[in-house]
């Protein structure tokens, strides 16, 4: 029942530096929608902003078709997970998830009722009495959230919630996160740095860089088709391939090689024109070295990624990496022939950084 | 490493550390002594038949606290002292809480140097420098004889160091903590009462208790600004336990003061088990 809105949203910092941009954005009603970007992208003042705990400069935000630019946080209707969870330490887990019930004047038996209730939807049962500074790491983020559910608000505000967890247990709260969204059904802000939780969480993304939307779409659109230089070296957890090409005949000159065109800039870029190739190891493949098109090289150096080796191919000055399956991984030194997926491949313009493709569908 | 040393120069070596070692015990023995001697004088003379200057203790007696308590003074200044502290520190705490929050949390340019200049003319105000401009103001106030008065000017001597020491205990408080009970919708005073003030209560023993102490062992701001001896705390009835002669009263001062410093000391060996005594900010988890 709410989607978030923003539009034009600047916001500038005492001392001038610019954390957002003009920035428009529109989430649909019910989606996990995940904002992803280095630190200082201006990620978390977006949501800060959208909270309310940051006044924007210029710019109006609306929360379920409500202008709430100039409201305060507690009249948004919004529930927000910090990344240190921000549980108060003198307060048990029932009192923390209560806490915002206090604030909303609900009384006493009820609110205990509602924490109780929301606690053990969250495997919290037996943890009840205890203090944060007794819990776990998950456990303590389960209470974060559990205190935000515990509200009913129309939109979560989530800022990097998994980050202060281990590895593993990161994976599992994910899973756990997503599965949780589902149920809600309840608009869901995401901040993160991490692209592969970005990836496997959200149902729509966005990549920042300084202020700005640098593309826009599903986890799959933008893992496959990345709209410029920025993103493609952002995303993906094997970082793709970037190659300095030159077109030469319907064909790139690449690393001392010739490849076929991609498929998606096939006639959409002129003779002589510089450009990068942009491919994912993944879709590298290497073979013997007698395989004549494509390029060729010295296997420099092998990484093992357990289900499989990360191979850096040197060819002709430049390093091309590629993913074989393990099992088929050749020795260090070895000559072999690199492949480029024809219809993975991505070109880049090189003045401007941005996708060689069709006209990009609208939203 | 001292097997290293070879012959006589080791030995001289040992010596020389040996010697320093001395010079150092003596040092502390002396400084010690120094300090230890006035207490000793008040745990003793106190129960002396003979209470003298010096820390001997010729005979053991209870008579000295008898005379104290027939002293028509003495339970009227004990309860007054009390009182006086407790307003002080109510006033002290409400006041250094609302100011150090404000403080801590509001981005005010030259917030730092307002501090420092604060901190710089509490004291100032409250000594004796001031004391007659205070004693004018007092006395047009109408608040001369009246606790609220002495409250008043004891609390604007307290106060900056309160905030001083209270700002460093919230501006350890994270502020995701207070950010979180804005989005749920708590107002500054919620979140002051609600999330800060259990967080800093370390901090607010502190500069409670320090205030009682301040107050309780304040001589000169009572006395100006009181004049009856019925409203008087200890530390102003005690200045007048004279002997008929115009000699200082040893038996009933050794005594009076054994009881007005035993609050002090048990207050202190409270809160310092309860909190611990610091006197920065921080929070443990």
């Amino acid at each position: 029942m709410a989607e978030v809105e923003v539009s034009s949203l600047t916001k500038e910092f005492p001392g001038g530096a610019r954390a957002l941009d003009g920035l428009d954005l529109r989430t649909v009603d019910g989606e996990f929608f995940a904002l992803l970007g280095p630190s200082g992208c201006g990620k978390t003042t977006l949501l800060r902003t959208i909270a309310g705990l940051e006044a924007p400069t210029a710019g109006k935000v609306t929360i379920g078709g409500r202008d709430v630019t100039r409201l305060p946080p507690g009249d948004r209707d919004v529930a927000m997970v910090f990344q240190d969870y921000a549980l108060y330490p003198h307060m048990t887990v029932t009192d923390n998830v209560a806490y915002p019930l206090k604030i909303k004047k609900v009384a006493k038996e009820a609110r205990r009722g509602t924490a109780a209730e929301v606690a053990s939807d969250l495997q919290l049962d037996t943890l009840l009495e205890r203090r944060p500074g007794q819990l776990s790491g998950g456990q303590q983020q389960r209470v974060a959230l559990a205190r935000a559910i515990a509200v009913r608000p129309k939109v979560f505000l989530f800022d990097e919630p998994l980050s202060n967890l281990d590895a593993r247990l990161r994976l599992e709260a994910r899973t756990f996160l997503k599965r949780l969204q589902r149920e809600l059904g309840v608009t869901t802000v995401y901040v993160t740095h991490d692209q592969s939780e970005a990836l496997a969480l959200a149902d729509r993304m966005a990549v920042m860089e300084a202020g700005r939307i640098r593309q826009l779409g599903t986890p799959s659109e933008v893992f496959h088709r990345p709209a410029n230089l920025f993103v493609a070296g952002f995303i993906g957890s094997t970082p793709m391939n970037l190659l300095p090409a030159r077109v030469e005949n319907g064909a790139l000159r690449v690393a001392g090689g010739l490849l076929p065109l991609p498929a998606a800039a096939a006639g959409r870029v002129a003779d002589g024109e510089e450009a990068t190739l942009g491919a994912r190891p993944e879709y590298v493949a290497l073979g013997p070295p007698e395989d004549a098109d494509g390029l060729s090289g010295t296997v420099a150096l092998l990484e093992n990624l357990g289900t499989g080796f990360l191979v850096s191919v040197e060819c002709d000055g430049a390093t091309v990496q590629a993913v074989v399956p393990e099992g088929g991984e050749p020795g260090v030194g070895d000559r072999v022939a690199v492949r480029v997926d024809r219809d993975r491949a991505l070109v880049y313009r090189a003045g401007d950084g941005e996708l060689v493709a069709a006209a990009p569908r609208a939203g | 490493m001292a097997a290293q040393g070879s012959g006589g120069a080791g030995g001289r070596e040992v010596v020389a550390g040996l010697l320093s070692r001395l010079g150092l015990y003596l040092f502390v023995v002396v400084v010690s002594a120094y300090f230890a001697l006035p207490m000793l004088w008040l745990l003793l003379t106190p129960f002396s038949t003979r209470p003298s200057l010096a820390a001997t203790l010729p005979g053991v007696t209870l008579d000295n606290f008898r005379g104290v308590f027939e002293n028509p003074y003495v339970l009227t200044s004990l309860r007054n002292s009390l009182l006086l502290a407790l307003y002080t520190m109510a006033l002290v705490v409400a006041s250094a809480t609302l100011a150090a929050y404000a403080l801590s949390r509001v981005r005010l340019p030259g917030r730092d140097l307002l501090l420092y200049v604060l901190l710089l003319f509490s004291s100032v105000v409250s000594g004796t420098a001031a004391m007659v401009p205070l004693f004018l103001l007092m006395f047009q106030l109408d608040l001369v004889n009246t606790y609220l008065g002495v409250t008043l000017a004891l609390t604007g001597g307290l106060l900056p160091a309160a905030i001083f020491i209270l700002k460093d205990f919230m501006d350890g408080t994270p502020a995701s903590y207070e950010e979180s009970a804005r989005v749920f919708g708590a107002s500054p005073l919620q979140v002051l009462r609600d999330v800060v003030a259990p967080l800093v209560r370390p901090g607010l023993a502190v500069i409670a208790v320090w205030t009682l102490v301040n107050v309780w062992g304040n001589f000169l701001m009572p006395f100006i600004l009181l004049r009856d001896p019925d409203v008087a705390p200890a530390s102003v009835v005690m200045f007048s336990f004279y002997t008929e002669g115009g000699q200082a009263n040893l038996r009933l001062l050794a005594a009076f003061s054994l009881l007005y410093s035993v609050p002090v000391v048990l207050l202190y060996v409270f809160v310092n088990r309860r909190y611990g005594f610091r006197f920065y900010g921080g929070i443990k988890r």
